[in-house]
């Protein structure tokens, strides 16, 4: 008897399975379900883009309609990966343009993505909706207007943080006259002016525009004309919020932002003046996301806007917010959920601001649902970090950025050991965490120990030995992300838990003591992974002794990736060859 | 007039136009440093903070984005005041410049960095006669509108009305450079 679900049913069922995660185990149970998984998967998801070849991907999923990929290791972001590592985009988008040119969303993340890319976007993908680019590079303004030109039914057009060669304002003319299709536009990371008027005729044919980033060379004088024409905004990002305006400028711009009804989610904001905080008052009560952090605003103006906004559950600012402003959120903004405070100084010496590890405590007890934060702080206490634990043991994020290296609990001079110990125990639904801070073995133990849904973790200038590595690889049971710089452990602990390594996405250590050899045994251990030595000034010789520089460990089906750089060596499997440079060349 | 057009100065190469290995640290870059240079090792990338006794890279962990803006604002909010930031060109030379008022003490530092910027010298100044000694003479446009002899007007004054500068050349200069 057959026992099988017929496909229609089995299809059925699966059409309620959205999470990546859930789809790829329903795959795994049988063949069967396997075939009617991947020939119903809309929405694809590619954490590391070496991990499986393009046409694979491409065979595999029929019916794919949005792709997300993820390029070069998160590190990249703070420069640790030297430019033309890779992360190309074209294959993929080469790969797709061929076999599935019903291809609806692309979005990428730290990847290199070419005008050839875009223009190969444009002119292959007939209904194409969406394309968001985060942390990419490469590319400029002529491929955005071949996107913006050519995609008919584009809905999302969204650049952010990139670093785009920038031509000039004229990609903006390049959506036609008939394009009515824009949901959403970020261009906040462009340099150059747009003509103000076609941003203005754009607008006015957008009715279904909900989102809009404009770059901070739209200025204040103008904003007003913008909004008027799209008081239906959900999201905005302004632009320069500095220039001198006319009292009657003023007032009709404060109107315009009164009419915003919709506006949850408020940014840009660059160059804030103190005097125009009041034209915000009006938006404040309806806003659940706020951005300030290009907004040097100092702490008694913050605290002005930011005790009307009840509402708030994600901030972004300076620490010009200082403990003070701190407290006032944590008495105002009771659904805070995110919080994210930067530095604003250059150097660590600088201290002219007062944000220590009271604000963070503050906000702790007072916002009862926060459960995501990024905190940069000079120094820090065992002591605070206990409070914060006791107090919410929600965390699902919790990075902690001590500045000063190796700096201790400031009171006790003891390492900052017990307070993480502290943070790991209470919050049990810990996902992601950035250690910082003078840190012994200690307390990686307590974290191998205890955090067992941590699935990415961030950790510089800590540990004593291996020991470090060892209990953190051996213990964290869902650990998929592990980057570590200047921390200075070893082999053992790398080739003791080499398994470890095939259940992680990928493995990131710089400045550590990592041998040559190590990498050479791990490699031929593994065959699904690539060890990748990252190197701008290799040696002469390379002794199984000597350190390496960077090691970018990750698993992968596709093998060795033949795209590698001169300063990037994939560790051959065979034990006679070292390292090769495999290259199309 | 045709002489001037130094055809070096018009040639691709890395670098501000107007500059050879001249020392930069006067003029604030009002550019946001997004373009990355190709080859630029992971250093130089953090080179836009001052240099401090321990420069580490990439650390603190904050993406280049937002250390490039939020520098550009920290520079401009050193002081009292923010950048007073206005254009400067050459006749006959093919660029623009911009630089930050607020950066120079007075005329003479200006007048020095002016001189750096585009190879030039002026002439000697005096309130009676203008720029002598030289065919280039350095002017602004007020917020009048009026083209105005830099060093007529107190320094400070200078500063506030100052719209854009412009190193005059030839007969026009010697119009302007005769006085009121």
């Amino acid at each position: 008897m057959d026992r099988r679900f017929p496909f229609k049913v089995l299809e059925h069922i699966f059409s309620f399975v959205d999470s990546n995660e859930d789809r790829n185990s329903v795959s795994l149970v049988c063949k069967s379900w396997f075939e009617t998984e991947r020939r119903t998967r809309k929405r694809v998801f590619v954490g590391n883009c070496y991990a499986v070849s393009p046409l694979k991907v491409a065979r595999r999923f029929p019916k794919m309609r949005s792709l997300t990929l993820k390029g070069k290791p998160h590190f990249a972001d703070y420069n640790l990966v030297p430019d033309g590592w890779g992360g190309y985009a074209w294959p993929w988008i080469e790969a797709m343009a061929a076999r599935r040119p019903l291809l609806e969303e692309i979005r990428l993340k730290r990847m290199v993505v070419t005008d050839e890319c875009l223009e190969k976007i444009a002119a292959s993908f007939r209904d194409f909706k969406t394309l968001v680019l985060t942390s990419c590079e490469g590319f400029s303004t002529d491929g955005i207007a071949a996107i913006a030109s050519t995609c008919r039914k584009l809905r999302d057009l969204e650049l952010r943080e990139c670093i785009v060669d920038d031509l000039g304002g004229d990609w903006l003319s390049y959506f036609p006259e008939t394009s009515t299709s824009l949901v959403s536009l970020d261009f906040s990371c462009l340099d150059s002016e747009v003509k103000l008027s076609d941003l203005e005729r754009l607008l006015s044919r957008s009715p279904n525009l909900k989102s809009l980033k404009l770059n901070r060379s739209v200025t204040l004088d103008v904003l007003e004309s913008l909004l008027r024409r799209a008081p239906q905004l959900v999201e905005l990002g302004t632009g320069s919020f500095s220039d001198e305006l006319d009292p009657e400028e003023i007032a009709k711009l404060t109107k315009a932002l009164s009419e915003l009804k919709q506006l949850k989610s408020l940014s840009g904001l660059w160059d804030l003046l103190p005097e125009y905080i009041p034209l915000l008052y009006s938006v404040c009560p309806r806003l659940t996301s706020l951005n300030l952090s290009y907004a040097t605003v100092q702490m008694p103006d913050l605290i002005d806007l930011l005790s009307r906004c009840s509402k708030l559950q994600k901030l972004w600012v300076m620490d010009l917010i200082e403990d003070k402003g701190l407290k006032t959120v944590a008495l105002c903004c009771k659904e805070l959920r995110e919080l994210r405070v930067f530095p604003s100084g250059a150097d660590l010496d600088e201290t002219d601001v007062t944000l220590t590890e009271q604000g963070l405590v503050s906000v702790s007890e007072g916002c009862k649902k926060l459960e995501s934060v990024l905190y940069f702080c000079v120094q820090f206490t065992n002591a605070a970090l206990v409070s914060i634990a006791k107090n919410r043991p929600n965390f699902r994020c919790f990075r902690l950025c001590v500045m000063e290296p190796f700096a201790p609990d400031y009171r006790t001079q003891q390492p900052l050991d017990e307070g993480f110990k502290a943070i790991v125990e209470k919050c049990k639904d810990l996902r992601r965490l950035s250690v910082s801070g003078l840190l012994t073995d200690k307390a990686f133990e307590y974290i191998g120990v205890h955090a067992k849904k941590l699935r990415m973790l961030s950790i510089a200038f800590a540990g004593d030995s291996d020991l470090m590595l060892h209990h953190l690889l051996s213990g964290c049971q869902s650990l998929k992300k592990l980057e570590i710089r200047d921390c200075p452990f070893g082999d053992t602990a790398l080739l003791e838990n080499a398994a470890k390594l095939e259940t992680m996405r990928s493995l990131w250590m710089s400045s550590c003591f990592v041998s040559f050899g190590a990498c050479k045994q791990l490699s031929q251990k593994m065959p699904r992974l690539n060890v990748e030595v990252i190197d701008e000034h290799p040696p002469k010789t390379r002794p199984d002794s000597s350190p390496v520089e960077r090691i970018y460990i990750y698993r992968t089906v596709a093998g060795p990736r033949l795209d590698t750089p001169e300063f990037v060596w994939t560790i051959h499997k065979s034990p006679e060859v070292g390292v090769s440079r495999l290259s199309i060349r | 007039m045709d002489e001037f057009v130094n055809l070096k100065a018009t040639e691709l190469r890395l670098g501000l136009p107007g500059t050879n290995n001249v020392c930069e640290e006067r003029v604030s870059c009002n550019s946001n440093n997004n373009k990355r240079a190709l080859q630029a090792d992971a250093e130089n990338e953090t080179e836009t903070s001052p240099p401090r006794k321990t420069q580490i890279v990439g650390w603190p962990p904050v993406r280049s984005y937002r250390k490039n803006n939020v520098q550009t604002k920290k520079n401009e909010s050193d002081g009292e005041s923010q950048g007073i930031y206005v254009k400067v060109s050459m006749d006959g030379a093919p660029y623009l410049r911009k630089i930050d008022l607020s950066c120079y003490k007075g005329y003479s530092d200006l007048l020095k960095a002016l001189e750096l910027m585009f190879e030039f010298s002026v002439g000697e100044y005096s309130e009676r006669d203008g720029y002598k000694g030289s065919d280039f003479v350095p002017t602004y446009e007020d917020k009048d509108g009026d083209w105005m002899l830099i060093g007529d007007v107190p320094w400070e004054m200078f500063e506030c009305n100052c719209k854009r500068l412009r190193i005059m050349k030839g007969s026009e200069a010697k119009c302007l450079g005769s006085g009121v």
